[in-house]
């Protein structure tokens, strides 16, 4: 009887042991199943070289992670397709948007809150600030990473520049300096000397708000809905000044004024312009999509005024998670952002693998960009790859030495895309017409601008 | 018998002067009569146009109306805000400047746009032999995509720079380059000339067959008369041709108002603003800096231009019923 009972305990020990383990196995079988995400990929019309490298890595990534299917989605920015995207549900688990729209974005919730997740990260913490509040919402939520930076500079035609008799190692460093320069191109080349973004697609506030922080202007001051529209201020005259004395009394900036962003630099790769600005890592689109011919290029820091606040504005990209991610989908998606983005501006292996990826595709390496982290940690990534750098970088050394001396800014937090907006058409009346008003337009542009951050638009 | 009711076969009606006049009685519907007398055909016949018309057409007309009073960021359940879309759009700055442009647009298409291809039609109605190839060149821009012609107009005939078509011709007497779309005075005229071009084409082609079905006899018996082609013209012509067109200067004016395409690829509605139309405006109400939270607004403007449409079509429909030979 006594051995009967034992017999029995040991039955059911033994089938509750089984049931235990058996049930784990199974638990442990559904966190593993596989997990799919579409990711943003290459810009469409990007070269063959340029897919391969994209789809290298999804490969590399997948057999790191076997429990993660990466569908890559070709994909280019664009404020008019995300609208549409989103409410129909299209959007990829991950894609990219600019500085200038994610916050707006956080803000509306129309991107997942990836606070939890970023956090854990062990570089989380080494993020410059400035950066980082790129992707932080008013209420301190993050919504995304930032992965590259840039600062905005002068981009500049070394050829014109020696047709005109000046020395392409020397470009200009104040404003005087870059307008007196701007009429010899035109006048010894027939080239515009100088020309700048001024299309109504917000292009054209974008980069007279540049101008305007380099002269010591900002474009507001506060954060959220509560901000102060500045851009009446005296900075922001003195900037469309500027851009009206060159393009009516020196007439050094050609015939076109409604570049945009890829027009102006489709532009300059065909030798039409002989300086502009846009951010410093324009490279990689001149010569994946511009046909650029590298011995003509050339770039510099932003001439700054001796004013306190002057400095130069910086953007950059940041990748972000469609809203409605949730678990394991939200889970690979940070881990994806992590190997593609950010692992090879930490990790020798990642840097070096990177690297090799873009150079084995005949991709630049070594395009100049801002620090995401500090600088200490930016120069040791940098040095990693040396020894792939393939761009032009004695010609890029102007930028390379002077930029590091120059403060960098954000752009301007609040309503970021209306307030270049409410500025486009001042632009396009100093384009248009001589006698324009400065101050009357930007007093009006400033009223639009106000209501705009009044309403969170 | 109020018109359109209906009555039972053989339902005994009310006569005047009848001895006994018993009360009309409304008969009851039968679905196996309606079956019978031929409904189910005409359910038949009538689904697919239902089924279309309320999928693409009635459904999105009541979602713009809700959305018009609505506020949605597109990811959390729409809020209702009432009229402050409306409100919204009323106060807003640049609601007049493309309600101006707009009109003025219209206006120069008026001007531009109509009389030439009844011109061109009469031209070429009076051409016996080459009527067919006139036709078809007249035609020809219609053709090519519009996307296709706005670039062709803008980096071949509008280049700002001297190599552009127009500049190299003013060139010749030392005139120019002028940057056509980069100025406020002459991007809106410019636009309408392209537009003109794209489109004249089909008007020419209506104008062509109401021309073809004025009796010739009329046009015989002025040449006896020894009228001029612009007797011809202004005396049979036109009176005969008056309904088409009426339609086509209503069409003209529905369709100018809701300019889009050629400010949007031409200027974005730049310089300054000066052709930035109420199509474009309700664009970028809906996709432009304000991202995916502006669809109130855009819904807004949206029905405020329908709605002024359909008023504006119903007069002018009223006052010009005399007119009309239809």
């Amino acid at each position: 009887m006594k051995s009967s009972f034992r017999a029995m305990t040991l039955l059911v020990v033994a089938a509750a042991l089984f049931l235990v383990v058996g049930a784990a196995s199974l638990a442990n079988a559904g966190s593993q199943a596989k997990v799919t995400i579409n990711v943003a990929a290459l810009r469409p019309g990007s070269s063959a070289e340029a897919q391969k490298q994209f789809d290298d890595n999804v490969a590399l990534f997948e057999k790191q992670h076997p429990n993660i299917a990466v569908k890559p989605v070709e994909y280019a920015w664009n404020g008019a397709t995300f609208a549409a995207q989103l409410a129909a549900g299209r959007l990829p688990t991950v894609f990219t948007v600019p500085f200038t729209d994610a916050r707006t974005l956080g803000e509306h919730r129309q991107v997942a809150d990836i606070t939890a997740g970023v956090k854990k990260w062990a570089y989380y913490k080494k993020f410059q600030k400035t950066i980082i509040a790129e992707a932080t919402t008013s209420k301190g939520r993050i919504i995304g990473v930032p992965y590259a930076a840039y600062a905005q500079a002068l981009h500049y035609n070394r050829q014109l520049f020696r047709q005109a008799g000046l020395d392409p190692n020397k470009p200009p460093t104040t404003w005087a300096q870059l307008r007196k320069y701007a009429k010899q191109i035109s006048q010894r080349t027939g080239a515009a000397g100088y020309a700048q973004m001024g299309l109504n697609d917000n292009t054209a506030g974008w980069i007279a708000t540049t101008v305007t922080y380099t002269l010591g202007g900002r474009m507001e001051q506060g954060r959220g809905a509560n901000a102060t529209a500045t851009l009446n201020s005296r900075f922001t005259v003195q900037a469309l000044n500027l851009l009206k004395q060159m393009r009516w009394t020196d007439k050094s900036m050609g015939s076109t004024f409604d570049y945009t962003w890829p027009t102006i630099n489709q532009a300059f790769a065909a030798g039409k312009i002989g300086m502009f600005i846009n951010g410093s890592d324009i490279y990689t689109f001149l010569v994946q999509a511009a046909n650029l011919d590298p011995k003509i290029y050339g770039i510099a820091p932003l001439p700054l005024a001796k004013q306190k606040n002057a400095g130069v504005m910086g953007g950059g990209s940041i990748a972000v998670v469609r809203p409605d991610t949730k678990g394991a989908k939200l889970n690979a998606a940070l881990q994806w952002i992590d190997f593609f983005y950010m692992e090879k501006l930490v990790k020798k292996a990642a840097a070096l693998r990177d690297a090799r990826i873009l150079v084995a595709n005949t991709q630049p390496v070594g395009v100049p960009a801002f620090p995401i982290f500090n600088k200490v940690q930016y120069d040791r990534a940098n040095s990693w790859i040396k020894s792939y750098i393939n761009v032009p970088i004695k010609q890029m050394n102007p930028f390379l030495k002077g930029i590091f001396k120059q403060n960098l800014y954000p752009e301007p937090a609040a309503s970021t895309q209306s307030v270049y907006h409410a500025l486009d058409p001042v632009v396009q009346a100093v384009f248009a017409d001589k006698n324009a008003n400065v101050s009357a337009l930007l007093a009006q542009a400033n009223d639009v601008a106000q209501k705009a951050i009044r309403e969170g638009k | 018998m109020i018109s359109g009711e209906s009555t039972t076969a053989g339902e005994p009606v009310a006569v005047a002067g009848a001895v006994v006049a018993r009360p009309r009685v409304r008969g009851r519907f039968s679905p196996v009569d309606w079956v019978r007398r031929g409904g189910l055909s005409a359910v038949a016949f009538a689904l697919p146009m239902l089924v279309i018309f309320t999928a693409f057409s009635w459904y999105p007309i009541t979602r713009l109306v809700v959305l018009s009073l609505q506020s949605t960021n597109l990811v959390d359940p729409p809020s209702w805000v009432g009229l402050q879309n409306f409100r919204d759009v009323w106060s807003d700055p640049l609601f007049m400047t493309a309600v101006k442009n707009t009109a003025y647009f219209a206006l120069l298409a008026l001007l531009f746009g109509y009389p030439i291809p009844l011109i061109a039609a009469v031209l070429i109605s009076e051409s016996r032999r080459f009527r067919g190839g006139y036709s078809a060149l007249a035609y020809l821009p219609v053709v090519i995509p519009p996307v296709v012609g706005v670039m062709l107009w803008r980096y071949v005939f509008y280049e700002p720079s001297s190599v552009g078509l127009f500049n190299t011709v003013l060139g010749w007497f030392h005139m120019g380059p002028y940057g056509w779309l980069q100025s406020t005075g002459t991007a809106m005229p410019a636009l309408v000339v392209e537009s003109t071009w794209a489109n004249a084409g089909t008007t020419v082609i209506i104008y062509l067959a109401a021309l073809m079905s004025v009796d010739r006899d009329l046009y015989d018996a002025a040449s006896v008369d020894g009228a001029s082609l612009w007797r011809k013209v202004w005396h049979v012509t036109v009176p005969q041709i008056r309904g088409v067109l009426l339609v086509t200067f209503m069409l003209q004016i529905i369709g100018t108002a809701q300019v889009f395409l050629e400010p949007y690829l031409f200027t974005s509605g730049g310089p300054a603003n000066a052709t930035l139309t109420l199509l474009l405006l309700v664009y970028q109400y809906a996709f432009g800096n304000s991202i995916g939270v502006g669809f109130g607004q855009a819904a807004a403007l949206s029905l405020m231009v329908a709605v002024f449409l359909a008023i504006f079509a119903l007069v002018f429909l009223r006052l010009t019923r005399s007119w009309s030979t239809t």
